[in-house]
C-alpha cells in the first residue's frame, strides 16, 4: 500500500505518505465499525428473539435483513428534542464525547499482524485510558439533560463504570505479565504455537472477570442499572432523541465490539488458529485452517459479542447493591488472588512463558 | 456451609443451567404467527361487530321492543320506531356507538327476533370521529354481507344454547 500511494503521489514526503495511509486506515476502521453496528442490531434482535421462541425482526427485506438500516433512516429524520431547561451545548457535546472515546480505542486494536492505525508502544494503557474516558459522556449526559431520571441513571453508570474499571485494570496487568508487552500484537505473539499456549488456560479467573467487567463497563445486561427501564425509565439518555439518540446506541455498540474483540486478543490468541499445531491438517486441502488469519479473530470477536446477547436474553438485572458487592467484593479480591498465583507461578516456571 | 455456598457461587453452575435454557430456546420451534398472512382460529362464539339481520324475503326482523337497548350495560344502542301502514312498529333509527359497544353480546341474548347479532369480525376501523355511529343501514349491510358465515357460526352452537 505504501508503495502504491508513493506511486500515486510521487511529490509527498514520507511523513505525508505514511499520513494519507493513516488516513485511509482510518475511514477503514469507522466504516467497517458503523457497519458491523448495523449488522449487530439485527443479528441481536433476531438472536434474542430466536431465545424468546419468537422469530424476531422478518419484514424489512428478505428475513428481515434491512430492519436495522429502516431503522437507522427512522432515527436520523426523527427531530432531536432539546429539553427547554437543559444546556444546550453541553447536551449534545455528550453522546459525541461517548462515541469518540469508542472509535479511538480502535486504533490501537491490530487486526492481523500488519494492519494496525497505530503502532504505539504503551497500547494497552491507551486503551484503559480511552474506555475510562467514556464516563464523562454518560455523566455530562445526565447532567445536561436537567432531569431527575437522567442525573440518576448517569450517577449510577459513574459509580459502576469506575468500580468495574479496577478489576477490568487488574485483569489486564496478569495479561501483561504474562504476555511482556504493552503492545497488543506483542500479547498475541506471546500467545502463538497452539491453543495450550493461549491466556485463558493460565489465567482463566482473569478471563471471566475481564469479560464480566467488559460487560458491565459497556452499561449491557445483566448490569445496565445505568438504564433500568423499570426503575428509571431509560437513565442518562431518557431525553435524547433522533440521531442522538442513535449515537448514544452507536457509542455502545462499538464499545461492545471493542471488549469482544480486545477479550479475543488477550485471551484466546487473537487471530492465531485452533488448529496451529495440527500436523494432520498440514498437507491437506484444510492447511489453510491452520493459519493465523483475521478470520479468527472475527470468529472469536463473534463469538464473544454471541454471549453479550446471550447474556441479555438468559439474565434478570443485578439489583444496584448486588452490582457493588460483586465487582467490589468479588471480581477485585479474585484479580488480586490471581495475580499472586501467576506470580508464584513464574517463580516455578510452570505456564506457558516457562517455554520460552 | 459457607464454604460450600462460595464454591457453589465461583463455580458459576446456576448461571450455566440458566446459559443451558435459553441455548435450548435458541433452537427450539417458534410460536410466532405471522399475523395477517397466518390467522388463529376463531371460535363460533366469537363475539365482533354488531350487525342486524333480515328474514330471507327481505324484511328487516327487528320489531324495536327496546330489549338490547335496556339490557346493553354500555347503553351504546339507540332506538327511535314508529308504525308502518301494514300496522306492524319499525324502528326509524337504530345506532350503535361503536366505542362505546364492549361486545358482551348481551342484546343478542336479549333479542326476541334473533334480529341483532354478533359476527367475528374483529379488525374493522374509522378514520374520523363521527364514523364510530354505525346507522341502521350499516348495520343491516353487514348482516347482507355476512349472512352465511353468521347463519353458519349459529349452526355450529345450536347444540350448546
Amino acid at each position: 500500500m505504501k508503495e502504491f500511494i508513493t506511486s500515486l503521489f510521487s511529490t509527498l514526503t514520507i511523513q505525508e505518505v505514511s499520513l494519507v495511509i493513516s488516513v485511509i486506515n482510518i475511514i477503514i476502521v469507522t466504516a467497517s465499525l458503523i457497519l458491523f453496528v448495523v449488522f449487530m442490531v439485527y443479528f441481536e434482535r433476531k438472536i434474542m428473539g430466536y431465545m424468546h421462541a419468537r422469530i424476531g425482526p422478518n419484514r424489512v427485506g428478505p428475513k428481515g435483513i434491512f430492519q436495522s438500516l429502516a431503522d437507522t433512516i427512522k432515527l436520523l429524520f426523527k427531530e432531536i428534542i432539546i429539553p427547554a431547561k437543559a444546556d444546550r451545548f453541553m447536551f449534545l457535546l455528550a453522546p459525541l464525547l461517548l462515541l469518540i472515546p469508542a472509535i479511538a480505542a480502535w486504533a490501537v486494536v491490530p487486526l492481523n499482524p500488519e494492519f494496525l492505525i497505530a503502532d504505539i508502544n504503551a497500547g494497552l494503557l491507551y486503551l484503559l485510558a480511552l474506555t475510562s474516558f467514556g464516563v464523562y459522556g454518560v455523566i455530562l449526559a445526565g447532567w445536561a439533560s436537567n432531569s431527575k431520571y437522567a442525573f440518576l441513571g448517569s450517577m449510577r453508570a459513574a459509580a459502576q463504570m469506575v468500580a468495574y474499571e479496577i478489576a477490568m485494570g487488574f485483569a489486564l496487568v496478569g495479561v501483561l505479565m504474562a504476555g511482556g508487552s504493552l503492545k497488543l500484537g506483542a500479547i498475541v505473539a506471546a500467545q502463538s504455537g497452539g491453543i495450550q499456549n493461549w491466556f485463558f488456560i493460565p489465567l482463566f479467573p482473569l478471563f471471566i472477570v475481564y469479560f464480566i467487567s467488559g460487560v458491565a463497563e459497556t452499561n449491557r445486561h445483566p448490569f445496565d442499572v445505568a438504564e433500568g427501564e423499570a426503575e428509571i425509565v431509560a437513565g442518562f439518555h431518557v431525553e435524547y432523541s433522533g440521531a442522538a439518540f442513535a449515537i448514544f446506541f452507536l457509542a455502545e455498540y462499538i464499545n461492545m465490539a471493542l471488549i469482544s474483540i480486545l477479550t479475543a486478543i488477550f485471551f484466546l490468541g487473537g487471530w492465531e488458529s485452533v488448529f496451529s499445531n495440527f500436523s494432520i491438517l498440514e498437507n491437506s486441502v484444510f492447511s489453510f485452517l491452520t493459519q493465523p488469519s483475521i478470520f479468527w479473530l472475527l470468529i472469536k470477536t463473534l463469538f464473544f459479542l454471541f454471549v453479550f446477547v446471550w447474556l441479555r436474553a438468559t439474565f434478570p438485572r443485578y439489583r444496584y447493591d448486588q452490582l457493588m458487592t460483586l465487582g467490589w467484593k468479588v471480581l477485585i479480591p479474585i484479580t488480586i488472588v490471581w495475580i499472586g498465583v501467576e506470580c508464584i507461578m513464574f517463580v516455578m516456571e510452570v505456564g506457558p512463558w516457562s517455554s520460552t | 456451609m459457607r464454604i460450600k455456598h462460595i464454591l457453589k457461587t465461583l463455580s458459576m453452575i446456576d448461571l450455566i443451567k440458566g446459559f443451558n435454557v435459553t441455548l435450548k430456546a435458541l433452537f427450539r420451534e417458534k410460536v410466532t404467527i405471522q399475523y395477517p398472512e397466518v390467522k388463529t382460529p376463531l371460535s363460533p362464539r366469537f363475539r365482533g361487530k354488531l350487525a342486524l339481520m333480515r328474514y330471507d324475503n327481505g324484511e328487516e326482523r327487528c320489531i324495536a321492543c327496546k330489549l338490547c337497548s335496556a339490557v346493553c350495560p354500555a347503553q351504546a344502542i339507540t332506538i327511535e320506531s314508529e308504525e308502518r301502514e301494514d300496522g306492524t312498529r319499525r324502528t326509524t333509527k337504530f345506532e350503535i356507538d361503536a366505542f362505546k359497544c364492549i361486545y358482551c353480546g348481551f342484546c343478542e341474548e336479549a333479542c326476541p327476533v334473533d334480529s341483532i347479532v354478533e359476527t367475528n369480525i374483529f379488525a374493522y376501523h374509522m378514520t374520523e370521529n363521527h364514523q364510530r355511529t354505525q346507522t341502521k343501514e350499516m348495520l343491516l349491510q353487514t348482516g347482507d354481507d355476512y349472512k352465511e358465515e353468521i347463519t353458519k357460526n349459529r349452526a355450529k352452537d345450536s347444540k350448546f344454547t
